[in-house]
């Protein structure tokens, strides 16, 4: 097979495009203007020029988030590629499949201190799955394919291909490879047959069960399996801040989110349970709380493709490798099976009855008699006035709490949110990700006074490059979360939190950026600006709600405490927290 | 040192640049001390192995290992058993060797089975080659006369048998 002469750069994008990469998000500079000259008239992909390397990479996390492809973002070497570490280890720590591609100074000099030159891939190497620093441009192609093959097979997670000036601008002959060649990747992706068996028995014998529902389900596309699953065996499920979607909020089974600001009855449900059947989940700290305390009397199945992920915070008494459609197909499909020859599920209604129960007892509440302007409110209508198609996309803090609260999750792909790494300033970017890979649904980002200041520049992406979204700011004046400790746990000592909710006026700055701004400062306008807001599909809207400043989030469970002492709201505080044992976040 | 903890890792990975890096990197990250580390190129083209001694307790380092099988240049991690595992190290260490001192350290040499392999008016220096504990009986009974220098590779180690775990992971990559 001969291939075709052509320059490295084009080597890179015509390897893109058979990837099936429609869109990079990026920002050029010396080292990758090779890759640049191409886009203008030899290569199809589209490139939205960001105005922050850290947008470009959240963008790249949006669009693989919404669209469960592989997002590709772009930078040049040094402070192009150091402004990518953020989006990176984000996407490592919540599994995002994206590559980024970054220039890098010519070879003859690197390790030199030659100008903006950072060594890119030492920096990412513990915020990668995997990068890698092509030297000859005969390589390009097959690392693309490589990298688009770790990235999105395994655990799902970001991949940085570093490429030297001089390695672009060589001629190479393009070859497209069909197979990769990784001799040391060899993910596990069918489930065995036998701990599947053992699991059902398990799930057959347990009196008070709950499918323990995390990311991975969403990742590996297997909320049908999961509804056959559940709704075969009567099995509650809680879905983690990751999972938000994976299985319906309005099925009777559905418990919603555990953890630390998780609902007293999906918290509960856990503690008290006899058997958790955790699914693409990692017992994280922000749910499982005091380790030692978590789920005390629970056997535990988990199952996972990353083998490293079970018994690492928490034993397994049947532990499943593989990839959660396969694993959970072959649960509900063992279970079908059992039960038939059974004649039915086991009989449950005492432990769904008491769930109820809590449910009816202890649902999400905030106060809504003194006149304030609730954030939750505000979550609420928000959903409220949209379609189930709509993609929530959130930043990280109070916000972000209320939206897992109080939006109401139909579908999987439509909540996107920083979970592990929990990264300020995600959702404008993301949401403008999420708005490019999925352009006919409408994008609502959920967003902090705080975080909105730390990426707010995409909102001049979004109006060169056309791609409307909105953007609801809860606009509190403090870094929220942080004041909610101090007023907790540091005795109201309000240190470096205040913002100021009128600097900036963030009407007129969506005004600037060629958005449009709207403001609301009482309850009864909400409903009104919201349509507005919804109605205009042309331009990308932010919404400057005024909201309570010492509004908090409950329920929660303070880091480092059991999930026993849930802080159900603020009229419980006195009796549960002990100042002596102030967390750390 | 503490031996109840101490465990004989090899991982064969492919001969890349940073592979070194990603594996020092992950013990690095979590705080723990390599005790030793060799490597060297195996008799596969391409693949190399490392030979790592850590100090760790089992439930860390099996999560070690676990995120080490996750590196993408890792072909293959075994944990050597000390029962049935050869471990080998090389030492070279040069010794005050002056007066009367000069022919009780090449007894000493005798003794160990070790050679002399450079002399200077007032120094030998010993290669030595063994069980990481022989090494250290020879070091410190040459400490006594004033060592000026000393070097150590670090441990390499098989397991005994005909098997070698090269064959094993080919056949696996191939089945597989």
């Amino acid at each position: 097979m001969t291939g075709s002469k052509m320059s490295g750069a084009d080597a890179l994008l015509k390897a893109l495009e058979q990837e099936g990469v429609d869109t990079v998000f990026g920002i050029p500079g010396g080292a990758s203007m090779p890759i640049y000259d191409p886009l203008v008239d030899r290569s199809p992909i589209r490139h939205i020029l960001c105005r922050h390397e850290q947008g470009a990479g959240h963008a790249a996390e949006g669009y693989a988030w919404a669209t469960g492809k592989v997002g590709v973002c772009m930078a040049t070497s040094g402070p192009g590629a150091t402004n990518l570490v953020t989006p990176l280890a984000d996407a490592k720590m919540d599994s995002v499949p994206i590559v980024a591609i970054t220039g890098q100074v010519p070879t003859p000099v690197v390790g030199n201190d030659a100008f903006q030159e950072a060594d890119i891939t030492g920096i990412t190497m513990p915020v990668t799955k995997h990068n890698f620093l092509v030297k000859d441009p005969a390589d390009i192609v097959a690392t693309v394919r490589e990298a688009f093959h770790i990235a999105s097979t395994g655990r799902p997670g970001p991949v940085l291909i570093d490429l030297p000036k001089d390695v672009l601008l060589a001629d190479t002959t393009y070859r497209w490879h069909d197979n990769v060649t990784l001799p040391g990747y060899k993910p596990t992706t069918k489930g065995n047959q036998r701990q599947v068996v053992e699991a059902v028995k398990m799930i057959l014998r347990a009196k008070k069960p709950v499918l323990y529902v995390g990311g991975g389900v969403i990742k590996a596309d297997a909320h049908q399996e999961l509804f056959d699953l559940a709704t075969t065996g009567q099995l509650p499920v809680v879905t983690t801040l990751m999972a938000r979607g994976v299985f319906p909020d309005s099925n009777e089974l559905c418990l919603g989110m555990p953890g630390m600001h998780g609902n007293y009855t999906a918290v509960t449900a856990m503690q008290k349970s006899d058997l958790l059947v955790a699914l693409g989940a990692r017992f994280d700290d922000r749910v499982t709380g005091k380790l030692a305390a978590f789920a005390p009397h629970a056997k535990v199945i988990h199952v996972d493709i990353d083998p490293a992920e079970i018994g690492k915070n928490r034993v397994a008494d049947v532990p499943i490798v593989g990839d959660c459609k396969d694993v959970i197909g072959k649960l509900a499909a063992e279970l079908h099976k059992r039960q038939d020859e059974a004649g039915g599920p086991p009989d449950r209604s005492a432990w769904l009855g008491q769930l109820r129960g809590w449910q009816d007892e202890y649902p999400y509440r905030y106060p809504t008699d003194d006149g304030k302007l609730k954030p939750q409110y505000c979550v609420e209508r928000l959903r409220a006035l949209a379609d189930d198609d709509t993609i929530c996309v959130s930043g990280v803090g109070q916000h972000q709490m209320y939206a897992s609260q109080y939006w109401r999750f139909e579908h999987p792909r439509k909540w996107i949110n920083s979970g592990g790494l929990g990264t300020m300033g995600f959702a404008v970017p993301a949401a403008m990700g999420a708005k490019v890979g999925r352009p006919e649904a409408r994008v609502v980002a959920i967003d902090g006074d705080g975080c909105f200041q730390m990426t707010a520049q995409e909102l001049a992406t979004s109006a060169t490059e056309q791609i409307p979204f909105v953007t609801a700011i809860l606009n509190n004046g403090y870094l929220g979360m942080v004041r909610q400790w101090q007023e907790l746990f540091f005795d109201e000592r309000y240190s470096g939190v205040w913002l100021d909710p009128n600097v900036p006026d963030y009407v007129k700055l969506a005004e600037a950026y060629g958005a449009v701004g709207l403001r609301v400062e009482s309850t009864d306008e909400v409903d009104t600006v919201i349509e507005k807001a919804y109605s205009i599909t042309d331009r990308s809207v932010v919404i400057d709600f005024r909201v309570d400043p010492g509004e908090m989030v409950f329920p929660m469970v303070p880091s480092g405490a059991s999930n026993d002492d849930i802080i159900v709201g603020p009229e419980s505080i006195q009796s549960t927290t002990d100042p002596g044992e102030a967390p750390i976040a | 040192m503490n031996g109840a903890t101490l465990h004989t890792i090899s991982v064969l990975v492919e001969d890349r640049p940073g592979v070194l890096t990603r594996v020092a990197g992950l013990f690095a990250a979590r705080g723990y001390n390599i005790d030793s580390l060799a490597v060297g190129p195996t008799e596969a083209a391409g693949i190399s192995r490392m030979t790592i001694v850590v100090n760790v307790d089992e439930s860390p380092l099996e999560q070690v290992t676990k995120q080490l099988n996750k590196l993408i240049n890792v072909i293959k991690i075994l944990e050597h058993d000390p029962g049935t595992a050869v471990e080998r190290e090389l030492m070279l260490v040069k010794v005050r060797a002056e007066g009367d001192a000069r022919a009780r350290i090449m007894e000493l040499a005798d003794v160990f089975r070790v050679s002399i392999v450079d002399v200077t008016a007032s120094t030998l220096t010993v290669e030595a080659s063994g069980k990481p504990e022989k090494l250290e009986a020879l070091r410190e009974l040459l400490s006594e006369f004033g060592i000026v220098e000393l070097s150590r590779t670090g441990r390499i180690a098989l397991a005994r048998g005909e098997r070698g775990i090269r064959e094993r992971v080919l056949k696996a990559a191939k089945a597989g």
